[in-house]
């Protein structure tokens, strides 16, 4: 069992909970991600390791379904049956010179810990984070510490700049091209936004979020396509060269479930898991 | 040993194999002769004394019986059951000459069972002595090397990367061949002798290897669980598992029972499995079992199959189709699934084996529609913690090199079971691992 330590709203429908899991916090770096299983008949759900302090480990995230929505309503104090980590390959880290890191959405979350990594090998990291609205954006402050220039946008425009991250990665690009980009969110745009880098020849990574169960190299749901060959992104990965990334492969295997994953919340609301539907 | 009938038993998850009952125990016992120089005893790999407890159990003395068979066996409840004893102890029965051999691996589990039931006497453990093992990995191999040096006094620390321990047990051998409950109740006798299981800690990331490295002696017992591909066009469209995953989403996670359980898997409709090996049969007999209709592809004949005999019949009972001599060229489909593609193969000359290899014939090909498809076509060691230790050898196919005490190439590192071996038997890894924990024992005792 392991004890969630706090928890909290950070955006709509976006959770800050730190766990506390000596074995996790101790040995994690940037870019690895955990696996945890909320009870018995929990599934596993991978989520990326996004702050460490002390013996407790970070994660934020999304309520987009049946794991997320128990994990949402999960208070300090409660237990979380297994939590495993650090898994994954940590970022590339090192000496580039200039980085910049763009965010999306819930993605967001993965960059503080890397921006500090990049910092501390002598980087300049420039962040570029963005949302739906200025009600969705999560990490601003922390963002703006951990960077040494933030730029902000929206897709409506209520705060910062209006329109997608895309847009001022391009203008960077062309101005003053730094030396590795990160995009991180949803895959569809991890891939529209990594797509600016291409013509410049810059090195981008990306971070993949196939459906995953042991999260350990044992199973093989994870698989994605990377240059022509198959690899398992919860020990290959997660992050891969963008630019050889196939993303239609990684949208697609995402929906592998998404007829049993309503199946799932509509059991779940109907309170047919005994809570009386009190998540 | 009766089985329950095969339009019952392909409803649920229950055992297939009631087991015998203490009167039929006795009886089947007294049809041993006793040999001077028994060769079922040479079957055994980790050589139970068959004769031996075959005669308590003539006695009605079942306490003195399985007392017998720990003191080489520390998991009789499941070797009863998944031991291929048909080239094992059964296999070398000379009563297997002329008629039937006798029942071994059923008494074996009788026994088990019995004690179960009737309270478990821990064999007592030597005096405590100072120096700390680890052992990574809680399969068959990590929990009988984890008993032995336990039993020897020493203090046994097991870490296991997933949530439960028992390996292949837990997560690769179903519920109907071997209930979870025998793994959980011999996994406790494990831990009763003193050993610590500490599980959620993937080795090599959860604990760095330098900690590992801080134990005085460490058995790696990882097993080979990457699960291998065929390579043929169309294996990751939506639909197409490894046996693994699907076994570990139905074992481990308990997806039959989905949506009561959150973990999903595609259920029903046509399933195709690739494969002739005890994975590929239980991929296919689980699928079964969630109502679908299943074909069993496998590129050689049925004779040929590496599977327990008993598990290729009840596959047939219950209704598995089986196309041999066949293979897959390409699975079809658009996003998902919806069909594969096979040749019909040709028996040629015996290979290394033993068995005919088989070579496609050209413009036999057909398409068989499937909704979910299934690849049991072998695995191998994983490779991330043996990546990490600087010295420790892979060989061809990824084994860990070890020799024949069990010593890898690294000083104080050993190694036991699949890892080592590649996919192989329950009993080989817990021969292996009684081998590596004796290994380590005399590296104290200055022997
Ligand atoms: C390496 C990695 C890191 C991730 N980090 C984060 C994070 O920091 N914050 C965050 O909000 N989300 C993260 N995700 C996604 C997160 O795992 C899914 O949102 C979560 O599993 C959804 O589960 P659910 O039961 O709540 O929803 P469901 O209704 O079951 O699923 C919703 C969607 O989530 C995805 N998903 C479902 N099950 C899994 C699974 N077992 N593994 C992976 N994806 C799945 C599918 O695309 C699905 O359509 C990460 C995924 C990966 C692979
Ligand atoms: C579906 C299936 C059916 C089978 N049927 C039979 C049968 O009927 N009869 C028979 O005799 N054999 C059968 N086998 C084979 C048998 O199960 C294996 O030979 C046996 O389990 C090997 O034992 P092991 O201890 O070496 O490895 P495993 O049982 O594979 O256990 C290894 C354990 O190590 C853990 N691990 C791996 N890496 C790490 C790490 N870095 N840190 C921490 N933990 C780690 C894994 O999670 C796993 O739990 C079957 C196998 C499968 C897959
Ligand atoms: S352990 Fe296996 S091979 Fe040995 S006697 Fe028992 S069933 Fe037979
Ligand atoms: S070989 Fe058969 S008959 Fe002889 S001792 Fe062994 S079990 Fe008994
Ligand atoms: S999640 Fe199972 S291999 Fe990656």
């Amino acid at each position: 069992m392991y004890q969630v330590k706090s928890a909290r709203l950070l955006a709509e429908n976006v959770y800050e909970t730190w766990i506390e899991a000596p074995h996790v916090s101790r040995n994690a770096e940037a870019g690895q991600f955990l696996v945890l299983r909320i009870d018995d008949e929990g599934e596993r759900i991978p989520l990326t390791i996004s702050g460490v302090d002390g013996d407790c480990v970070r994660v934020i995230f999304m309520a987009v379904g049946t794991t997320t929505e128990k994990l949402a309503a999960l208070k300090t104090g409660d237990a979380i049956h297994d939590v495993v980590g650090p898994l994954g390959q940590p970022s590339e880290v090192h000496h580039f010179g200039s980085c910049v890191l763009v965010g999306g959405g819930v993605g967001i979350a993965c960059l503080p810990i890397i921006a500090k990594a990049l910092k501390e090998s002598g980087n300049s990291v420039i962040g570029i984070i963005g949302a739906r609205n200025k009600d969705l954006l999560i990490l601003e402050d922390e963002m703006k510490e951990a960077c040494d220039e933030l730029i902000i946008t929206t897709d409506d425009g209520s705060y910062g700049i209006k329109g997608f991250a895309a847009g001022p990665l391009k203008e960077i690009c062309e101005s003053r091209p730094p030396d590795a980009v990160w995009v991180i969110g949803p895959a569809i745009m991890m891939k529209v936004t990594s797509g600016v880098t291409k013509p410049f020849g810059i090195k981008t990574f990306v971070s993949l979020n196939p459906v995953m169960v042991d999260g350990t190299g044992m199973c093989g749901s994870c698989r994605v396509v990377v240059n022509g060959e198959t690899k398992f992104a919860c020990v290959d990965g997660p992050e891969f060269d963008a630019h050889q990334v196939d993303f239609d492969l990684l949208m697609s295997r995402q929906r592998f479930y998404h007829p049993e994953e309503k199946e799932s919340r509509e059991h779940h609301h109907s309170g047919g898991c005994g809570c009386g539907g009190h998540h | 040993m009766a089985d329950r009938s095969a339009e019952v038993r392909i409803n649920d998850f229950s055992e297939v194999d009631c087991g015998i009952s203490a009167e039929e125990a006795v009886i089947e016992a007294e049809r041993c002769l006793r040999c001077k120089k028994p060769a079922c005893v040479e079957g055994c790999p980790v050589g139970i004394d068959i004769p031996g407890f075959l005669k308590y159990i003539e006695e009605e003395d079942f306490r003195s019986a399985i007392g017998i068979i720990k003191n080489s066996n520390m998991l009789p409840a499941i070797c009863g059951r998944v031991c291929p004893q048909e080239v094992q102890c059964e296999g070398e029965c000379i009563l297997g000459v002329k008629g039937k051999p006798i029942a071994i691996g059923a008494l074996e589990r009788f026994l088990a069972d019995w004690e179960r039931e009737h309270g478990v006497t821990v064999p007592e453990s030597k005096e405590k002595r100072k120096e700390r093992i680890a052992i990574v990995g809680s399969g068959p191999a990590g929990l009988t090397a984890a008993a032995e040096l336990a039993r020897n006094g020493f203090s046994v620390t097991i870490f296991e990367a997933l949530h439960a321990a028992g390996g292949v047990l837990i997560y690769g051998i179903p519920e109907f061949r071997l209930p979870k409950k025998v793994v959980a109740a011999e996994i406790d006798e494990v831990k009763r002798l003193g050993v610590l299981i500490r599980t959620n800690h993937l080795v090599g990331r959860s604990v760095p290897v330098e900690e590992l490295l801080s134990y005085d002696a460490i058995i790696i017992a990882t097993g080979a669980g990457l699960p291998a591909f065929m390579g043929i066009p169309g294996e990751n469209l939506i639909g197409v598992y490894s046996a693994n995953e699907f076994l570990t989403r139905v074992n481990l996670m308990h997806a039959n029972a989905f949506p009561q359980y959150d973990t999903p898997v595609k259920r029903g409709g046509n399933v195709v499995v690739i494969g002739g090996g005890n994975v590929a049969m239980d991929s296919a007999r689980v699928a079964r079992r969630m109502g679908a209709d299943v074909t069993l592809v496998y590129r050689r004949r049925q004779e040929d199959m590496p599977a327990r005999l008993v598990e290729v019949h009840h596959a047939e009972e219950e209704g598995i189709r089986f196309l041999t001599c066949t293979n897959p060229t390409r699975i079809l489909g658009e996003g998902t699934v919806t069909g594969v593609e096979v040749v019909s193969m040709d028996m040629c000359e015996l290979d290394d084996s033993g068995r005919p290899s088989a070579k496609p014939i050209p413009g036999s090909e057909q398409i068989i529609p499937a909704d979910v498809v299934i690849e049991a076509i072998g695995q191998s060691p994983n490779p991330l913690l043996i990546r990490m230790i600087e010295g420790l050898v892979r060989e061809k196919k990824g084994n860990l090199k070890v020799d024949e005490k069990g010593r890898t190439t690294v000083p104080k590192i050993f190694a036991a079971g699949d890892v080592a071996t590649g996919a192989a038997t329950v009993i080989l890894a817990m021969g292996a691992a009684k081998v590596a924990a004796e290994s380590v024992r005399k590296m104290f005792d200055g022997e």
